[in-house]
């Protein structure tokens, strides 16, 4: 940093700091959305530095699909507990066992059903506002969507009718029953998100690193085989060292093999890479539009 | 590449032009020729180019990112788009082309460091041309560049470019806002002069597109200037298990220009009570100094009434503060403007009622001239105009800080941002002894 300047890190951090204290002024009812990603970890830091030396002003969600990495709840189980905050989990199943959710007849998935769980909680809570991790880097339908992003009454993202968005004046008025996602993030790219991790030194989940796990080959994926995802019968499985490079349920996340077991190789790793982060999951190749349709409903 | 030596800066751009003037193909040529397409982005591009394209890479296909524009093939709204080289990282906002142009060119482009228009040599200086890039001077964007395009059509003749470089530089005084105006010819969709040199211009000498994104000299785009700092929130832990941290009480915000140092005197504003910096506080650790645009959280010796909307300055470069103020508004609303209606008005960190007094002009964005008394601004419409707000306001004008001079008005019961507002120059500062006696 030369004299009074910021490089491109300090000058994301300030703008997500910015964000942060602006959704702590301005909402009654605010929450942050935390799954114990790399990307939802980046935005417990920003919460720190936005609002310490006080507590962070608003709990912690996190919708559990029942199909989470086992890693992953206990990082965000852990983490929530070291930072004092308050840790709010709603799960697709309960949510399905009082018909808040209705799985189709053979939905494996539990992506579509995280929607109406979500919801469900936002309107249990009477949030008005939900930070969340998500970046425009990511995919199409994000690339369009603003920092502070309406959803009406019924939690719906319309897209063809956004408010402008212009300096650093957000506006947050939102009339009781609509709320506010808010996505502080917004310009970070998938190697931000590590440098910074890297800069800040914070602990992510184990499973972001290299480790021996099975696999079985589906849909031109390496998937990790569990109870809820055992292989069919002519299946090719086979022992693999991998890692994840971006998580989402375990029987939708692609693993990437790779040796990578440190920031610094990851960074690496992603820099020579020729696919993007979203190459591995498959919610996001039903169609070109798979994340608008979803974003559209409610989802994150 | 990451942990270079040097640091990395952020250049935030934004592209205007037509309907047809291959903005999107721009975009897709820089992150293609740039090296920052994966694999699965250009499968995608290649599948689309058999439907649509006719078998050609359609480049304009990775910013069109909803249903709606692929079906239209036109694009409706901002995308960002990120990409980097070894010398900066680049936030690029496409801003669409046709209808709600300027609404939509507003929002991509009010936090840009650089414009780039893209005109098409075929048909030179347009009304769209000059819309752009008057709106590029309205919203005080530093650096503005012409990026002449389809010379390949022109068969890259250099008295073309020079018309048109003519024609650009007889308004061009006019706006007089720009700190440097670069023209460059360019084939986007061959990749003449984006990232590449042309071999078809030998006699332009400057540099390439990417290669002048890549230098030009932005370090001092912020205003360092006269402190200012709009309070943002009240940092006071309930419970701290610090006992140092009992009688913590920072004032929480993002420096909105100029610099702060310890021990520096301060006047709160509007109340006009004075105090001294005690702490410049940070997660990280207390700072000698801060300047903007940092985030820090302040600490004042004295223990004086300050709250979210406040704004702290410095007693060098002080602001103006009036209910009465002048203002350029750019009118985004499909309701149109009209004098005498109520709304909020949110400007940096406060939200107030504001009441439009009177309409002023509108201006002709093709003359640039203010055409008097209109009945009502419309959407898309540029227009001066005078307000009365609920409670003064600490501000500066726009073109001296972007974030002290600027306001948004919010249309009441819907919520919805009605237009982008850049305030005139105080026409009266607030005096270093003002409210002495509260010392």
């Amino acid at each position: 940093m030369n004299s009074y300047h910021l490089d491109h890190l300090q000058y994301l951090e300030t703008e997500a700091i910015h964000v942060m204290r602006e959704v702590a002024a301005e909402f009654e009812r605010p929450c942050l959305m935390f799954s114990g990603g790399k990307d939802s970890i980046c935005l417990l830091r920003l919460a720190e530095k936005a609002f310490r030396p006080s507590d962070i002003p608003m709990p912690l969600l996190n919708v559990d699909t029942g199909h989470h990495f086992p890693e992953l709840n206990e990082f965000r189980d852990r983490r929530a507990a070291e930072l004092g905050a308050r840790l709010i989990v709603r799960k697709v199943e309960d949510a399905i066992g009082n018909g808040i959710a209705v799985p189709i007849s053979g939905e494996v998935s539990r992506n579509r059903l995280q929607i109406p769980t979500l919801l469900a909680a936002i309107e249990e809570f009477r949030f008005d506002c939900c930070i969340g991790g998500a970046r425009r880097d990511e995919e199409k339908a994000r690339a369009k969507e603003r920092f502070f992003s309406f959803r009406d009454s019924f939690g719906q993202w319309d897209p063809k009718n956004q408010r402008p968005e212009i300096w650093n004046l957000y506006n947050a008025r939102v009339n009781p029953g609509e709320h506010m996602r808010v996505f502080p993030l917004s310009n970070w790219t998938e190697m931000d998100v590590w440098e910074y991790i890297g800069k800040e030194k914070l602990e992510v989940p184990s499973i972001y690193f290299s480790h021996r796990r099975t696999c079985v080959r589906r849909n031109g994926q390496w998937l990790p085989v569990t109870d809820i995802l055992p292989p069919k019968p002519n299946e090719k499985v086979k022992e693999l060292v991998v890692r994840v490079r971006t998580i989402g349920d375990i029987i939708s996340t692609g693993l990437v093999e790779s040796p990578a077991d440190s920031v610094d190789d990851i960074i690496a790793e992603i820099a020579a890479a020729r696919v993007t982060e979203r190459g591995s999951r498959a919610d996001d190749k039903a169609s070109e539009a798979a994340m608008e349709d979803r974003k559209k409903a409610g989802y994150f | 590449m990451p942990h270079s030596a040097h640091t990395i800066e952020i250049l935030r751009f934004n592209t205007c032009g037509s309907v047809d003037d291959g903005k999107s193909t721009l975009i897709g040529r820089l992150l293609y020729d740039s090296k920052s397409l994966m694999e699965d982005q250009l499968e995608a591009l290649e599948r689309s180019a058999d439907i649509t394209g006719g078998g050609q890479i359609n480049l304009a296909n990775l910013t069109d990112g909803l249903r709606a524009e692929r079906e239209q093939g036109i694009t409706i709204d901002v995308a960002y788009r990120y990409f980097a080289t070894p010398r900066r990282k680049f936030i690029v906002a496409d801003t669409p082309g046709h209808v709600q142009y300027t609404r939509n060119m507003v929002t991509g482009a009010s936090s840009a460091n650089l414009s780039i228009v893209l005109v098409d040599a075929r048909n030179g200086v347009i009304e769209q041309s000059r819309r752009h890039t008057y709106i590029a001077a309205l919203l005080g964007i530093p650096h503005l560049v012409i990026a002449v395009n389809k010379m390949d059509l022109m068969d890259w003749s250099e008295e073309c470019f020079l018309e048109i470089r003519d024609e650009f530089e007889a308004f061009l005084p006019r706006l007089d806002i720009f700190k440097d105006v670069k023209f460059i010819p360019i084939s986007a969709l061959n990749g003449d002069n984006v990232v590449e040199r042309s071999k078809y211009t030998p006699w332009y000498e400057g540099p390439t597109l990417l290669g002048h994104l890549e230098t030009v000299h932005i370090a001092s785009d912020w205003n360092l200037s006269a402190f200012r700092f709009p309070v943002q929130w009240v940092n006071r832990p309930n419970n701290p298990r610090d006992p140092g941290l009992h009688d913590f009480r920072g004032l929480s915000g993002q420096i909105a220009g100029g610099i702060v140092k310890l021990g520096q005197k301060v006047m709160v504003l509007p109340s006009g009570f004075k105090g001294t910096v005690k702490d410049i506080w940070t997660y990280d650790k207390s700072l000698p100094e801060a300047f903007c645009p940092q985030a820090v959280t302040l600490v004042l010796q004295e223990d004086i009434d300050v709250s979210r909307g406040d704004m702290m300055v410095g007693l060098e470069g002080l602001p103006g503060m009036n209910s009465d103020v002048r203002a350029k508004v750019c009118w985004m609303h499909p309701r149109p403007l009209q004098p005498g209606r109520k709304y909020f008005l949110k400007h940096t960190t406060q939200t107030i009622q504001a009441v439009v007094t009177s309409l002023d002009s509108r201006i002709n964005i093709q003359s640039f001239d203010p055409e008097p008394e209109p009945s009502e601004l419309a959407m898309n419409d540029i227009g001066e105009i005078r307000l009365r707000t609920a409670k003064p306001l600490v501000f500066d004008g726009y073109a001296n800080n972007r974030l002290t001079g600027s306001f948004i008005l919010i249309e009441q019961g819907t919520n919805v941002t009605a237009a982008a507002g850049m305030l005139h120059p105080p026409t009266e500062l607030v005096k270093p002894e003002y409210n002495d006696f509260a010392i």
